[in-house]
């Protein structure tokens, strides 16, 4: 990649940038020890619904931004699934030029905060970096760096909106306000196109909003990045189901030319085994929902939710690591989490499952349920449960689990949230039977494009590829709106040289 | 936010009210529902649209008082906002000429029972119906039930109105009579149960609009799950109306009881 597509304010070469090199020596930047980010204390920290990890101070976001080399080939980058310019914001933290490190950060991706929080840093920039790559030390805190450049412009008061080059005719559709749509809304804006999403729900953020606690991202951070949007032009309407409240056709018939469909993967599994339709057991967005959207926790709530004294999670996600310690938060004496496979193959973020474990949450790996049993008010209160062991790889690459025969037992438990998946959520292609999705349900589209096989719709984040990341739905939305970009423009020139040519006919 | 732009009392405790939606009034079907909350600390429920009108975008909730949120919703006034409404959600009925269909109501059931007696009427049906309650000031809708129906039968309890018996008995008698080659059933889920169970004794195909606890109505959370023909079904996006002699009723049963204990505890709160 040649330097100066980094950026204006961020090229290696900048004057600043080779000042700031000489500053330190190689040797005395690798030998600051990676910072510890603060955290608050895990006895009190569960009574309340505070955030575990409470940001780094100034100074040590600095020294920790003293450790980045600012590598010639910073493979960080590589890492990133948006790209970011990483050694460009990070620098500029060094510099403490903390106006250049958000601009930087916003220009590939428009929820820093957000990322900064949830992102699986260790398995993508932080795993590529030299530090962890070739030096075999702790890499740089990337994660940390990325919130704490964030947090810093959030609370400098100062918003950073980015000028809008044109403004340019065309109307976009955003279906659901979730990360890909956040992200295609802030694109399109800036490009110049009148933008609206349309969210089903009565709160926008999508998952951000009711599936990942406050304890990891509170909600005004989601917020504060939606208020950026709307000074930036974007429209929000709530309560608006695309394909129920209107239908595509309606919407073109009101002037959207281009869609971006980002409606999310909602719709949970089961494991269809006995006793999952009793009381007391539910599906993790049920749990989740009640307690982050609808305020069931809350006094003057209306809402409620059920609460367990020994609570069972079944699954190893981030969303299974989300209930178990809301469940902890909500006074169950156990919280316990039930997982086939064993520690290493969990899919949850390692400081998650860290998190959880100081917090007391009980891990029975290598176990899978096999039925439960209710009360005489069907109120489950006992669950059966099976040994596994691993057994060869499969087509995941992740060892297999086995049953072990013999091994079933049972094991007290009030509260069963299930956390094993979700399926692609059904309104849109329900409503679009033109569109084509995959065998999981998924929307095709086209890998370069996001563009499905209705002409004008893209779609990109959980929709298309099942339930995956924050990043990954952000950096879709961001390509597709660049493709939407394009593709209004070929309409508007097709338009142009079309009614040129009609001009020309009725001349002739 | 939208505005009730009438509202009636339909018995002492069922309220009627018109709310200006015009997207909804325009897109609604028979059999579709919407999601209400009441407040910013309000909860989400369901509610049939029991009629819409395009000319003056408004469509009509007929509500019956229970809990927290419906004692609510009941609570407001003409002019006054409903914090958010959403849809029209769900499957609409599948409206076909079938012949003969019975429609069979209970309790507050009547006010979905009316979009779909007006559309199979529509459609050229004769349709037979069977109102039930438990006495006279709690039948509701009647009214507009006969006007889309051949013939209608009311039954009370407690024989203060119509015939005395229960909504099986009045299906009875008119399965006795002619032939039925169609019954939808909709009212409290023990009495589509026994009404269910009497229209599978006589063979006849029979729809039934469940009434399970919704959180989002969009297929996200899994409240709203029943097992249909021994498989989950979400109701508010494969349902809400399911073959009838497939459902598990008692486990529907079983399900509304989820939040007995806690809402029984809000709504006194809220009575004081
Ligand atoms: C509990 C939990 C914890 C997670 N933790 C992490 C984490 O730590 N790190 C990470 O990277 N990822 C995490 N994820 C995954 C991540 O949140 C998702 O991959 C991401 O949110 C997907 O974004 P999206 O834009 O595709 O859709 P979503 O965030 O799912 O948003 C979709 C939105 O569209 C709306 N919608 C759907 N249909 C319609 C319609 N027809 N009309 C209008 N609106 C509609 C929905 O109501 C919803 O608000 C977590 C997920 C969960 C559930
Ligand atoms: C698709 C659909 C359409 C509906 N249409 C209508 C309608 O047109 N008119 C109408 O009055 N109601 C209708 N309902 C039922 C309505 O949603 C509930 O009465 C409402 O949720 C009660 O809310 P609440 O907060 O007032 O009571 P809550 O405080 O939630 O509950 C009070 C008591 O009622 C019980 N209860 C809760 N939900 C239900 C339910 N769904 N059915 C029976 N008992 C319940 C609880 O166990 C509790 O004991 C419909 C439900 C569905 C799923
Ligand atoms: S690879 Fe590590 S040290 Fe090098 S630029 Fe990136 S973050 Fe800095
Ligand atoms: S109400 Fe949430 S899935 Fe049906």
């Amino acid at each position: 990649m040649a330097e100066n597509d980094l950026g204006t304010y961020s090229g290696r070469n900048e004057e600043w940038r080779l000042d700031l090199r000489k500053k330190l020596k190689t040797k005395e930047r690798i030998a600051i020890n990676r910072v510890k980010m603060p955290e608050a204390d895990p006895l009190s920290r569960i009574k309340s619904y505070v955030e575990v990890n409470s940001g780094l101070t100034e100074e040590q976001a600095v020294t920790e931004a003293q450790r980045c080399l600012d590598c010639v080939n910073p493979t960080c980058i590589e890492g990133c699934p948006v790209s970011i310019n990483i050694p460009g914001f990070i620098k500029s933290i060094e510099a403490q030029d903390y106006d250049n490190a958000i601009r930087v950060l916003k220009d590939t991706n428009a929820l820093p905060a957000v990322c900064g929080r949830v992102c699986p840093q260790e398995i993508q920039c932080e795993a590529a970096c030299f530090y962890q790559t070739k030096l075999k030390k702790p890499p740089i805190a990337i994660g940390h760096l990325e919130r704490f450049a964030a947090d810093r412009a959030r609370n400098s008061g100062k918003a950073f909106i980015p000028e809008i080059a044109v403004k340019r005719d065309g109307k976009v559709a955003i279906i659901g306000s979730g990360p890909s749509g956040l992200a295609a809304a802030g694109e399109l804006a800036k490009l110049g196109y009148q933008v609206t999403v349309f969210e089903a729900l009565h709160e926008l953020g999508g998952v951000l909003k009711y599936g990942i606690p406050e304890f990891r991202l509170p909600n005004e951070i989601v917020d504060f990045e939606i208020d950026n949007l709307k000074k930036l032009g974007v429209n929000f309407e709530k309560n608006f189901i695309v394909g129920k409240t209107a239908d595509f056709k309606d919407l073109r018939e009101e002037g959207y030319s281009a869609f971006f469909v980002g409606s999310g993967a909602g719709l949970p599994m089961f494991m269809n085994i006995p006793g999952e339709n009793y009381i007391g057991v539910l599906s993790a967005n049920e749990y989740l929902t009640r307690v982050n959207l609808m305020g069931a926790t809350k006094v003057d709530f209306d809402t409620p939710v059920l609460k367990g004294k020994n609570v069972a999670v079944i699954g190893g996600g981030n969303t299974a690591m989300d209930s178990v310690r809301t469940a902890k938060r909500l006074g169950a004496e156990k919280a316990m989490i039930v997982y086939r496979r064993s520690l290493e193959e969990m899919p949850a973020r390692n400081e998650e499952i860290q998190h959880a474990k100081e917090e007391g949450i009980e891990f029975l790996v290598l176990n899978n349920p096999l039925e439960y049993l209710a009360d005489k008010n069907s109120r489950v209160n006992k669950m059966k449960l099976q040994k596994m062991q691993l057994g060869e790889p499969d087509q995941s690459g992740r060892r297999r689990p086995v049953p072990v025969e013999g091994s079933e037992y049972f094991l007290e438990v009030d509260l069963v949230i299930v956390s094993i998946g979700v399926s692609p959520n059904p309104l849109i292609p329900m409503s679009l039977p033109q569109l084509e999705t995959s065998k999981w349900k998924t929307i095709t589209v086209s890998p370069d494009t996001m563009q499905s096989s209705v002409p004008g719709l893209f779609a990109g984040g959980d929709i298309v590829r099942g339930g995956a990341t924050v990043i990954l739905a952000m950096g879709d939305g961001r390509k597709a709106a660049q493709n939407i970009h394009n593709y209004l423009q070929n309409i508007m020139k097709s338009k142009t040289t079309a009614s040129k040519q009609d001009n020309n006919q009725n001349k002739k | 936010m939208p505005k009730i732009i009438s509202k009636k009392y339909l018995s002492e405790k069922v309220v009627q009210l018109e709310i200006e939606a015009p997207r909804i009034a325009k897109k609604r079907k028979a059999g579709h529902f919407v999601i209400v909350r009441i407040g910013s600390n309000g909860e989400r429920i369901p509610l049939t649209i029991s009629q819409a009108n395009t000319s003056n975008g408004a469509i009509t909730l007929v509500v019956q008082v229970v809990g927290v949120t419906s004692y609510k919703l009941s609570k407001l006034e003409t002019g006054d906002e409903v914090t958010d409404i959403v849809g029209p959600l769900g499957n609409a009925t599948h409206i076909s000429r079938a012949g003969t269909v019975l429609c069979a109501g209970g309790g507050v059931g009547i006010a979905p029972l009316l979009p779909i007696v007006e559309a199979m009427y529509k459609a050229g049906n004769r349709v037979v119906s069977v109102l039930a309650a438990r006495d006279k000031e709690l039948l509701i809708l009647e009214k507009e039930i006969s006007a889309f129906s051949d013939e209608v039968f009311v039954m009370t309890d407690d024989g203060s109105y119509g015939q005395k018996g229960l909504v099986t008995d009045g299906m009875e008698m008119v399965i006795a009579k002619e032939k039925i080659d169609q019954a939808i059933v909709i009212g409290p889920a023990i009495m589509m149960k026994y009404a269910s169970m009497l229209t599978h004794k006589y063979n006849i195909p029979t729809l039934a609009s469940l009434n399970t606890i919704m959180v989002d109505g969009t297929g996200m959370c899994g409240a709203c799950r029943v097992s249909v023909g021994g498989r989950t079904k979400f109701v508010c996006v494969d349902g809400p109306e399911f073959n009838a002699r497939d459902v598990d009723f008692d486990e529907l049963l079983m399900r509304l009881g989820s939040y007995k204990n806690e809402e029984a505890g809000a709504y006194k709160k809220l009575l004081i």
